[in-house]
């Protein structure tokens, strides 16, 4: 009875933790508030249904196409947005009006280009290449629902799990052990200290947010099947999950949103298989509780106290 | 402060004065009063009462922003959160107790003044945690009232019809005498001690600290005007509808239109989100699209544009000239 939420609440969480990474990025280098975040995971589903719908092929193939679309767009909107933000006098919140403001425009785009219907993607298509590429090697193709501990799940929610931890880990690498993650890390701490070392802030900015809005367009690549389809007007409850699963963890630490997208992947399955009524109200109040109790995060350092 | 260079002596003498009475009164005359006549006259010349009324109403809204944003720096990205509760304050006082419209208006504030208090804790979060904390509480709140498992008391997502108390007129008059209250407490805001000292608590908490200001505690009394101007505008709206979900008075379209309307005009002055309520909410009227999408889509990009190329809003297009803006 127990099993089969708490395991279809890691993987939902380890979703969920790919769902926060790109906005814990940019927020946590510069304390930007990229209220579109929701919105780019909805372009990257759009992507998603391109490949599929136009091309035909594997919903899987979206994910690298997504990620290099949109981070050359997030670079693009950086060199646009942010500079002349950073001038004003309070760009934090000036950044959540102005990233709303672009959430709107993107909506108002898409559903102009697309109309208002509920988009999905037959759950089988995922990773149907994979299949076919198992066929053709004479091994059992892995077609259907997978087996964990003796429950099934669908093999989409697997997939998308695994494709998270590897996006996750990736991040990590990038922010361990490349000299541009180095510095995305010295300019979170300290902005004004690493612009005194002689960082090039702008550049490691702009990758930080191409990088950012990369990894919401990869999560929207897997979202037709983790929430069943996916609406132009999906954004705005997408970048408040997205929210509470950065505070959750904690900024400017991937393993710490990894850890938050389990924590409310694995809330999130409870309440809706004991409390389903209520399962709305969760991440809200989840959120607030947070911010109350433990400000910094699970894993975080003393940083938002006013 | 008033500070002057005394013949004979090179350092200004500043006098802390508690309030400004000449300009307090000045403002009151100048803008408040006219502004009160024009929206009690306009509906006998005028027929499209409905739109005065949501004038009146966003009004209040942005003139509430501003006396949380525009003189302590937090965005209230969830205000309509008091707005709803109120509206639900005044529907479960008619439903259950069959209070008279105008009590109830004065309940659903006070129900605007407890959510407030309940979330106080939110004023420790700074920046951008409180605006995100605020939406998930307005959210919450949301969730909360229209879960199909309260529908006893608050009909659930059903909505609420609250016929016994229909009377638009009336309702009208109550938005008119909130506004008058609401501009009341900005002029106050604008020509006191008191909004003065929150305003340097806004630049630098921990000067104005040393400085001897009671930081908390200020913060704490314009979060709750605030949240009462909230309250009291979502009653009188209830009362003026009669008939809604809560979608509707939910409707985020409410925190954003404030909140851009206030920034557009200009935060911490008097006219600032007057200016701007009367402009866009002017236009947003006068336009009138009839596919949304195109209208969000021009409501989005001027959105942009004004973070981008006019972040104080247009009355700083006079301050720059060293106009002084009330």
């Amino acid at each position: 009875m127990l099993a089969y939420p708490l395991i279809a609440g890691v993987l939902f969480g380890l979703y969920f933790s790919l769902l926060g990474i790109g906005l814990n990025l940019v927020f946590g280098v510069m304390r930007i508030v990229n209220l579109a975040h929701g919105d780019f995971l909805m372009l990257g589903a759009f992507v998603a249904f391109g490949v599929f719908y136009l091309l035909g092929l594997d919903p899987l193939l979206a994910v690298p196409l997504a990620f290099v679309l949109f981070v050359i767009v997030g670079i693009v909107l950086y060199g646009l947005l942010v500079p002349r933000l950073q001038q004003s006098r309070d760009p934090e919140m000036l950044s959540i009006i102005l990233f709303f403001g672009l959430s709107q425009v993107i909506e108002a785009l898409v559903t102009i280009a697309f109309g208002t219907s509920e988009r999905s993607i037959p759950s089988r298509e995922l990773g149907s290449l994979m299949t076919a590429a198992a066929k053709a090697l004479g091994a059992k193709p892995e077609g259907g629902p997978v087996d964990i501990l003796g429950q099934s799940f669908p093999a989409a929610w697997v997939i998308s799990a695994v494709v998270s931890v590897i996006a996750i880990g990736l991040v990590y690498v990038y922010l361990y052990r490349t000299r541009l993650g180095t510095l995305t890390r010295a300019v979170m701490s300290r902005r004004d200290e690493a612009f005194a070392t002689g960082i090039n802030v702008d550049r490691v900015c702009a990758a930080a947010f191409g990088i950012g809005l990369g990894l919401a367009a990869i999560a929207g690549v897997f979202a037709p099947f983790m929430f069943g389809s996916v609406t132009p007007a999906f954004g705005a409850d997408a970048t408040v999950t997205a929210f509470v699963i950065v505070v959750l963890g904690s900024l400017g630490n991937p393993l710490g949103t990894a850890l938050g997208g389990v924590v409310y992947g694995i809330c999130y399955m409870l309440v809706q298989t004991f409390l389903s009524s209520w399962a709305d109200l969760l991440p809200y109040v989840l959120l607030i509780l947070v911010l109350l109790l433990r400000p910094s995060g699970l894993l975080g350092r003393k940083v938002r106290v006013a | 402060m008033d500070c002057r260079v005394k013949p004979g002596n090179d350092v200004p003498q500043c006098v802390w004065r508690n309030m400004k009475h000449d300009t307090f009164i000045r403002h009151l005359l100048l803008i408040v009063a006219p502004l009160i006549a024009a929206f009690a006259i306009l509906p006998g010349v005028y027929d499209n009462h409905l739109l005065l009324f949501n004038f009146v109403i966003f009004l209040i809204l942005a003139q509430g922003v501003n006396i949380i944003y525009g003189f302590t720096g937090y965005l209230p990205f969830g205000y309509v959160g008091f707005f709803g509760a109120g509206a639900y304050g005044f529907a479960i006082m008619v439903m259950h107790f069959q209070t008279p419209a105008p009590l109830a208006v004065l309940v659903a504030g006070v129900v605007g003044v407890l959510l407030g208090l309940l979330l106080t804790p939110l004023l420790r979060l700074s920046g951008a945690y409180f605006a995100i904390a605020n939406l998930a509480a307005a959210l919450a709140v949301l969730h909360f009232v229209a879960n199909p498992a309260l529908e006893s008391i608050t009909k659930g997502p059903y909505g609420v019809a609250l016929n016994g108390t229909f009377n638009p007129t009336l309702a009208y008059v109550g938005a008119v005498i909130i506004l008058a209250l609401t501009l009341g407490i900005v002029v106050f805001l604008r020509n006191s001690s008191f909004g003065m000292a929150l305003q340097a608590v806004r630049e630098d908490a921990v000067s104005a600290a040393m400085a001897g200001v009671n930081v908390v505690k200020m913060r704490v009394i314009a979060w709750l005007a605030s949240a009462l101007v909230a309250g009291l505008a979502g009653g009188v709206f209830a009362w003026y509808v009669s008939v809604f979900y809560p979608d509707n008075v939910f409707s985020s379209d409410f925190s954003i239109f404030a909140i851009v309307f206030a920034l557009f005009g200009g935060v911490a002055t008097i006219m600032g989100p007057i200016v701007g309520v009367v402009i866009l909410y002017g236009i947003y009227n006068l336009i009138g699209f009839t596919t949304p999408q195109y209208f969000q889509l021009i409501y989005g990009v001027l959105i942009m544009a004004l973070v981008l190329f006019l972040p104080a809003g247009l009355v700083s297009l006079a301050t720059r000239r060293g106009w002084n803006v009330p």
